[in-house]
């Protein structure tokens, strides 16, 4: 048996979808030779910290209950540099301006010769080269499948099934809320404002919507794949990004009539990256509906291979943190 | 070359067969029929429009074929556009000039605006249009699309282009 330590940083939503699933697979992965003991789990308020093993659902029913994990008052640099263990499982808020506190944990875990797997697409946005730099002069494992497109399988099968393709393109809807949204203003031929509305309400958009709904998010992936995937040097500032907000309930409707459906698409090959709205036939590969993502690879010698899948979701982003551990030290 | 055929069949069954066996006797492929089944002619014949992909000396011969069955033949024509695209555009349509958005397309003389659906919900709202550019070959289209994404920039307008377009 193989012991892992490792940390969650961040305790909101993803960082308990990851305590869940990890309590879920314990016996799966023991059965896998893989004993992931999580040292300390941190959120904005402070941490709990146990060299024997924290308890997990202890850690859920107090985040629940008090908003917090907090028995000391540590940050998630703090325990990185004080507390021993190998993996760092890095799940705090994006931040695209900044980078945020996942920035700082990343370079500190690499700093301290530890392997880091995240779901935060900020730091991964903004500095890329420098992170993934960092990783490999600690010789520390970085993986980051959980930043684009959720559950969805996209950037490991790209680099690892799909090895030895030279790809051309990857095009797809990597926005679950803006496709939600799209979807419902076609079903009801109401306006983008009043699905917007109804997306907030449901919690399907964010009160403040601008980072989906402008194309943000969808630029910001794009910036991990054409980076980890087509090996380029690029940011956020070089991608071409045209929101959702124009889109009329008419244009969808005159469009569906002559057999398209709009859907905002993601577009990365080495000549260019770019987001719009985009004109789809209807039962095309990427006319996915609701909160789905989908993405097709257009690959060298497969021809173009698609996948789809939920987008979002605290379960579903830590099947893909799941994978990526075991990824990592799985001995298969 | 690509052709288009503009026939007549009588209103009876097995026409429509009739018209088809030369086609395929010399080879022709069929891209598009279209039967105007609603139009009727003054000699109560159904306007069927053909447009087929064929040698050019096969022409000659399919159309005799056709004569000898019955079936009149009223126009053949070179088919000149071959590449066509559905665009959306979104914002104020009609107040910047659709008029003057269509005439630079169409003064290219190697693409035309053939369809045009507008919506406009209100004053204050924004106007959506969908126009199917046709265009004679592959470049041509990518120019005609230069074209209209120089004026939907001017007039700050939101074009949306189908998938399989290099944006």
């Amino acid at each position: 048996m193989k012991t892992v330590r490792c940390s969650i940083l961040g305790f909101g939503a993803i960082g308990q979808g990851v305590a869940e699933v990890l309590l879920m697979k314990k016996e799966y992965l023991e059965s896998i030779g893989l004993e992931i003991l999580v040292v300390a789990v941190v959120d904005s308020r402070g941490a709990t910290v146990n060299p024997a093993g924290v308890d997990l659902a202890d850690c859920i029913a107090r985040k629940r209950t008090k908003g917090t994990v907090a028995i000391e008052k540590l940050t998630g640099v703090e325990v990185i540099k004080s507390v021993d263990h190998e993996l760092v499982i890095e799940t705090t808020p994006t931040n695209i301006v900044t980078g945020g506190a996942g920035l700082q944990n990343m370079l500190a875990a690499f700093e301290t010769g530890k392997d880091v797997i995240t779901s935060n697409k900020g730091p991964l946005t903004l500095k890329y080269k420098e992170l993934t730099e960092a990783a490999k002069a600690a010789g520390s494992k970085f993986r980051f499948e959980a930043t684009v497109g959720g559950s969805m399988p996209i950037i490991n099968l790209a680099n690892e099934v799909l090895a030895g393709n030279r790809l051309k393109s990857i095009k797809g809807i990597l926005n679950g809320t803006c496709n939600y949204i799209l979807t419902r203003m076609l079903e009801e031929r109401a306006s983008y404002k009043d699905i917007l509305a109804e997306s907030m309400e449901l919690g399907i958009a964010e009160t403040d919507p601008t980072y989906d709904v402008d194309g943000i998010d969808t630029a910001c992936k794009l910036v991990i794949l054409a980076n980890a995937i087509f090996g380029l040097d690029v940011t956020y500032k070089d991608v071409e990004v045209t929101g959702i907000t124009k889109i009329t309930p008419e244009a969808l409707e005159m469009a569906y009539e002559r057999g398209h459906v709009i859907k905002l698409i993601g577009e990365v090959s080495r000549e260019k990256i770019h987001v719009a709205p985009r004109l789809v036939p209807i039962n095309h590969p990427l006319d996915v509906r609701g909160t789905l993502n989908v993405a097709s690879i257009d690959t060298e010698l497969a021809g173009e291979i698609t996948v789809t899948g939920k987008g979002a979701g605290p379960i579903e982003t830590a099947s893909a943190i799941l994978s990526d551990l075991i990824a990592i030290y799985g001995n298969r | 070359m690509r052709v288009s055929m503009d026939i007549e069949l009588k209103d009876v069954p097995g026409q429509m067969l009739l018209a088809l066996q030369p086609l395929s006797e010399f080879k022709a492929n069929l891209i598009t029929v279209l039967h105007h089944h609603q139009k009727r002619t003054p000699r109560k014949t159904v306007p069927v429009q053909l447009v087929l992909e064929t040698k050019p000396e096969s022409i000659g011969a399919i159309k005799a074929k056709l004569e000898e069955s019955g079936i009149r033949v009223v126009r053949v024509g070179e088919h000149r556009f071959r590449e066509s695209i559905n665009v959306v555009l979104i914002g104020h349509v009609v107040h910047t000039g659709i008029q003057d958005t269509i005439d630079e397309i169409d003064k290219t003389g190697f693409a035309e605006v053939v369809d045009l659906s507008l919506s406009m919900p209100g004053i204050n709202l924004l106007s959506s249009a969908l126009i199917r550019i046709d265009a004679v070959g592959k470049e041509d289209l990518k120019r005609a699309l230069d074209i209209l994404k120089k004026v939907s920039a001017k007039k700050d307008l939101l074009m949306v282009l189908p998938i399989d377009i290099q944006a």
